[in-house]
């Protein structure tokens, strides 16, 4: 009988915030000796993407999110520059902004970036399988996405998702 | 302690420590040695956890300064 633990992860969101979640575990679990699949449907597309630089993060009504500055003295870092709603919303270009520092506070700890992540999930067999009515749905061609994942549906997703140890929505 | 090869993961954040652990063993052979350095306080418990899953030996886990050092004995 084969013994090997199964992962499938549904990703759903479209933020550099959220595509952490999936890609850590799905690359990890390999690592682990999991067989893993994360199936990318609606926003969860953008992960997808050649070009990853659509992946941004949005301050704007997340309240769980400290913004704080990834230079300076340690007492200018430590400020969490709490940015009313009505403000961030007003200022053109704030979510670029928040977006390079985010990257930036990413890179001065030593977290992976997204593209290093996404590789490494490919390099370790992780199968991608993009939702093929939301790729349609949405008006992309399959040459906006990265080469090596497959299209599928939400029977194609249970195939796998049925067999498996863990099953994670993100 | 003797070992065949080193990792250094020092200033790495989850998971690339274990990622990087993963792939270093996997161009050894059985019985070889690794020794990794890491920064990241959560790879104590992450290479326990590590170890325990994949069913490569932990040999000894060690902190001096900020640095943790981990010898794995390849499965």
């Amino acid at each position: 009988m084969d013994d090997t633990k199964k992962l499938a992860i549904i990703a759903t969101k479209g933020t550099l915030d959220w595509a952490y979640p999936p890609f850590i575990l799905a690359s990890t679990a390999a690592a682990l000796g999991y067989e893993t699949q994360i199936f990318f449907t609606f926003y969860g597309l953008q992960m997808l993407r050649k070009d990853l630089s659509c992946l941004k993060v949005s301050p704007l009504g997340n309240p769980g999110m400290p913004m704080k500055m990834p230079f300076g003295p340690k007492w200018f870092k430590d400020i969490n520059w709490n940015i009313p709603n009505a403000v961030q919303s007003l200022i053109p270009g704030y979510e670029s902004l928040a977006t390079t520092l985010m990257k930036q506070t990413i890179k001065n700890n030593g977290v992976a970036t997204i593209p290093e992540l996404r590789e490494l999930c490919q390099e370790a067999e992780v199968k991608f399988i993009a939702c093929q009515m939301t790729v349609e749905l949405f008006g992309f061609e399959h040459s906006d996405f990265i080469d090596g994942i497959e299209y599928g549906g939400a029977a194609t997703f249970f195939e796998f998702a049925g067999e498996t140890d863990i099953c994670l929505f993100i | 302690m003797n070992f065949d090869k080193e990792l250094d993961a020092k200033g790495l954040n989850c998971p690339l420590p274990i990622l990087r652990c993963k792939k270093a063993l996997n161009d050894m052979t059985s019985g070889q040695i690794l020794r990794v350095i890491a920064t990241d306080p959560g790879s104590v418990k992450d290479f326990a956890a590590f170890a325990k899953q994949t069913g490569n030996e932990l040999l000894t886990s060690a902190e001096a300064g900020g640095e943790y050092t981990f010898f794995i004995k390849r499965k």
